[in-house]
């Protein structure tokens, strides 16, 4: 039932996610969870989320991976030496608990009926429907997901700038 | 004419050799008769726009340009493909090869994708998706990671300080990229490249409907263009790149065959901006005049295209560079006020009735608006005290 | 195995991937990196139910996730300046380090 489209997008998004999460240098991490972003990107496109797609395009490889890459070049990443895997706990521990998760999520699936339901004919979902919805039903999340984003925007810029220095 | 619609030639040729292949591989073969003339006609297009550049360059500065290759310097780009096919191709040792090696190839797919929503003719567009201008966008935003990842794999100081400086200011002027074509979806009603040029086809009397023959129009191409010579980091934004400047910016440590990839990259990045202008603001390919439409369709959007970039040569060869600071208050504190401000203008015209009142409306609320602001920018440069500022 | 069991498994290996990376690395950018993944997760399961969830068609999936993007973005922000801070009082992103715990 799913096409060769999906299990190469699914591939290139979970090859991007395991190599951000196990790359020694920090650059390369970013680097892969953008095309871990693109991957899931156009994996909403193929599910038929036009506006959706493109949207996770723009906002979080265009704007949040090269963020984070920002980031990394502040605060020097790629110089430091130190082993990659944090030594507070055992980092055994971390992957168990992860695909124990896993384990119990793919149980969930498989003994669901998401396995048995036939497929459905894919939605209209034309931007002016979205714009309607969200313009008539959403108005109150939209202005203030709005507000939310200038106040992040403020937040973030103040918590970073550099402090004023006294002069001696 | 001659019984032949030229208008359409293209799109009866791709039937007709539709029509001569077996029925299992016609999808395969639609999208090939497509994508192909695209892949051959732009490339090509940017070969004739570098002598064109050269020669125009040359003679804005008093002097010819190369003209020993050819007919008028006319074959100097076969001489440039051969020059950068057989250089040697040096990588430096400390260089991280593989991201230094897939930067080029990043680039040049995303500079070949916005093609995709781009009505050349009419009927003559390869993909209509209904958002196609968020399309566009999305994908120049993918564009910044490969401009960076030019410049942090070559491990040079000179050349990841370009990366960065490029970087922003490509995230700086996206906005009121963004904002001016707002405007211009807010008045068609909808994203789809085909249905905005479609808007712009009428005629009133002998004027056309093209958006820039509005007054929020005329100011958002203006802020447009402005905001595309920047994007594709074209003179007076190429402090990135300046040769005078930072040797060349996040292109140093490539040679050759590469270093050509990256200027193909970036001039095609700036037909394809400048093609989204025309599509958004000039009407697409509809003709300016009303006995002009016996002009097929793909000839007058090549011919606005060139237009465009006659305005991009000669904005290069006319106007110093600006520095960092410069650019980045340009960006935030001019053109995102303005173009917020053309948003609001073309609001109030597409809400008040036809006639005399919606003209005054609208080019009273960018009059006032851009005066305060460029009085207003003016008085904060003021002549300080000098200052030092150490290396921290 | 139908079209929505498939996304429902490459949103829970991704979310997996994602927990695994934010409780095993030591630097503080990579936590969030792996935060973002999970949060992207979530956003891929909404949207296959969109599209293949008894209730096919309805704007609420589309919605939650356009939303949950800007969210992501405003947190993605905030997080990444309180790192920058964090890094100019103490120069160093290690996790390690900045916990006090012994090596």
């Amino acid at each position: 039932m799913m096409s060769a489209t999906f299990f190469i997008l699914a591939a290139v998004t979970l090859i991007g996610a395991c190599a951000a999460m196990m790359l020694r240098g920090l650059v390369h991490c970013a680097l892969a969870l953008a095309v871990a972003f693109a991957g899931l990107g156009t994996l909403y496109l193929n599910l038929g989320a036009q506006f959706l797609g493109l949207a996770q395009l723009l906002v979080y490889v265009g704007a949040i991976a090269v963020l984070i890459v920002f980031v990394i070049l502040l605060t020097r990443g790629g110089d430091s030496d130190s082993p990659a895997l944090s030594p507070t706990a055992l980092p055994i521990a971390g992957v168990l608990v992860a695909t124990a998760i896993f384990a119990i999520l793919a149980w969930a699936v498989f003994h669901s009926v998401a396995i048995h339901s036939p497929g459905l004919p894919a939605p209209q979902a034309t931007i002016r429907q979205l714009g309607t919805t969200l313009m008539a039903d959403y108005v109150l999340p939209l202005e203030v997901i709005g507000l939310m984003l200038t106040a992040a925007l403020i937040g973030a810029a103040i918590v970073a700038m550099k402090e004023k220095q006294d002069p001696q | 004419m001659l019984g032949i619609n030229f208008d359409q030639v293209f799109v009866l040729l791709k039937h007709w050799l539709l029509g001569y292949s077996p029925a299992a591989i016609q999808p395969a073969v639609s999208i090939l008769l497509t994508i192909v003339p695209i892949l051959l006609v732009f490339p090509v297009l940017f070969a004739l726009t570098t002598v064109l550049e050269r020669k125009g360059l040359g003679r804005i500065q008093n002097r010819y340009g190369p003209n020993r290759v050819g007919f008028y310097g006319i074959l100097q780009p076969m001489a440039d493909a051969l020059k950068s096919l057989t250089k040697e191709d040096i990588v430096p040792a400390s260089a991280d090869h593989t991201v230094h090696f897939l930067a080029p190839l990043v680039l040049l797919a995303v500079a070949f994708l916005p093609y995709a929503v781009l009505p050349i003719g009419r009927n003559m567009i390869a993909a209509n998706l209904d958002a196609g201008v968020l399309f566009f966008f999305a994908i120049g935003a993918i564009s910044e990671l490969s401009v960076f990842m030019a410049g942090w794999s070559s491990r040079n100081k000179y050349s990841l300080l370009g990366a960065m400086r490029a970087v922003a200011q490509m995230i700086s002027y996206e906005v009121p990229l963004l904002l001016s074509s707002v405007a211009v979806i807010m008045a068609a009603g909808s994203l789809s490249t085909v249905e905005i040029v479609e808007k712009q086809a009428g005629f009133s009397g002998i004027f056309p409907h093209w958006y820039v023959l509005t007054p929020w129009g005329f100011a958002g191409f203006i802020l447009f263009m402005i905001a595309a010579t920047a994007e594709t980091n074209r003179s007076p934004f190429d402090l990135p790149e300046g040769e005078s400047e930072i040797i060349a910016g996040y292109y140093i440590e490539y040679s050759g065959f590469k270093f050509a990839l990256f200027f193909l990259g970036e001039y095609l990045g700036m037909f394809a901006i400048s093609g989204l202008g025309i599509t958004l603001f000039l009407g697409g390919w509809s003709a300016p005049l009303p006995f002009l439409t016996w002009i097929p369709s793909w000839i007058w959007f090549f011919a606005k295209l060139l237009g465009l970039i006659i305005g991009f040569i000669w904005v290069r060869g006319t106007l110093p560079r600006l520095r960092m600071d410069q650019l980045m208050n340009f960006a935030w504190k001019f053109m995102l006020p303005m173009a917020l401000v053309v948003v609001v203008s073309a609001g109030a015209w597409r809400f008040l009735p036809q006639g005399l009142t919606r003209w005054l409306v609208s080019t009273a609320f960018i009059a006032v608006a851009y005066l305060l602001l460029a009085r207003g920018v003016e008085t904060r440069n003021k002549i300080a005290k000098r200052t030092y500022r150490f290396a921290e | 195995m139908t079209a929505l069991a498939g996304c429902l498994l490459v949103s829970s290996m991704l979310f997996a991937v994602g927990l695994a990376g934010a409780l095993t690395r030591r630097n503080t950018i990579l936590v969030l990196v792996g935060i973002e993944l999970m949060l992207n997760a979530a956003n891929l399961n909404f949207v296959a139910f969109w599209r293949f969830g008894p209730h096919a068609g309805e704007a609420t999936g589309m919605i939650f996730v356009l939303f949950s993007i800007g969210v992501a973005a405003a947190e993605a922000a905030v997080g990444l300046a309180l790192i920058l801070a964090v890094y100019r009082h103490a120069k160093t992103t290690d996790l390690s380090q900045l916990t006090g715990r012994p090596q």
